[in-house]
């Protein structure tokens, strides 16, 4: 039984643990300035939370997101640009911790697969189209 | 050409379907690693975590001597369930500095003194700031610091008794 509680343990991602110490104090508060919290919440809604892959810090309530939006608030207020604050991110967790993919080799074909795609539904219904013309 | 045309959409199907199968069962990678290592420890002072150990600051870190830095929190159970490999490694004469995320003195005392204690400096996160700096993504991750106070190797998770000899290579090659 103890052994099985310890492997559950082992299992459980740390994710879900939360700390017994308050939220940061910009982690939910806005700033003064509405126009600077204003590009602190655009700039929030494009950083991905480290913990709970697949949402923004904005959308998530783990204690290691407040902290980074605490951490975004704090540097937008000191007068850093919100690019700036992203590329300090990138530089220690990748481009995985922006939600705005840079235009380069590896990320290319996301960027293209629309337009091709686009072309060739284009090219596939110009067929159609033009055999309705000709009836 | 007209044949290929037909089967085209069956073919971008294929390919759709085998992605995501690839992405949804097999080769799936969620860690977040560092891009730090091989640089600097960011210049950082962390006030003590507790009262029984002493402070931590990046000097701390550049000692001539690679360490360990060991990133935990008294309320994560992994922290607790890697303890016993933290003593391993400190009997085997690896160095080890730790700093608490998001901890109370009270809780991280009561931590060291049920789950024992391998720490030599602790610093206090309380705010994670640190840990961003770091490029670090969650407790407990471990960290190889060479003697100049480059990040040489980063441990994602806990170290279970398997990851002893991985952990003990890297210090070594930090030396």
């Amino acid at each position: 039984m103890r052994a099985a509680i310890v492997f559950l343990l082992m299992l459980a991602p740390p994710a879900f643990a939360q700390s017994a110490l308050p939220p940061s104090e910009y982690a939910n508060r806005q700033l003064a300035d509405p126009r600077q919290e204003k590009n602190a919440k655009a700039l929030m809604e494009t950083l991905r939370c480290l913990v709970c892959q697949g949402q923004s810090i904005a959308d998530s309530d783990a204690d290691m997101a407040g902290d980074m939006r605490a951490l975004v608030r704090q540097r937008i207020e000191a007068g850093e640009e919100p690019e700036s604050i992203r590329k300090w991110l990138v530089a220690r967790y990748g481009n995985w911790v922006s939600y705005d993919p840079p235009v380069e080799p590896v990320t290319w074909p996301l960027w293209a697969a629309p337009i091709l795609l686009l072309g060739a539904g284009i090219y596939l219904a110009r067929g159609r189209f033009k055999r309705r013309k000709s009836k | 050409m007209k044949r290929l045309i037909l089967w085209l959409p069956l073919i971008v199907l294929i390919a759709f379907v085998a992605t995501v199968a690839f992405r949804l069962y097999g080769g799936k990678d969620d860690i977040v690693r560092s891009q730090m290592i091989g640089k600097p420890v960011p210049e950082f002072a962390l006030e003590a975590a507790v009262k029984s150990h002493p402070a931590l600051r990046v000097q701390d870190l550049r000692t001539g001597e690679p360490r360990l830095l060991n990133i935990f929190a008294s309320w994560c159970a992994p922290c607790a369930i890697e303890s016993p490999q933290l003593r391993e490694l400190q009997r085997r004469g690896i160095p080890i500095d730790a700093v608490a995320i998001r901890d109370r003195p009270e809780d991280v005392a009561a931590f060291l003194q049920r789950y024992g204690d391998s720490f030599a400096r602790i610093g206090s996160d309380p705010a994670t700031q640190f840990q961003f700096a770091l490029g670090s993504s969650g407790v407990p991750e471990t960290f190889v610091i060479d003697g100049k106070g480059i990040i040489r190797h980063q441990h994602v998770g806990y170290i279970g008794p398997e990851d002893l000899d991985e952990i003990t290579a890297a210090y070594e090659a930090a030396k």
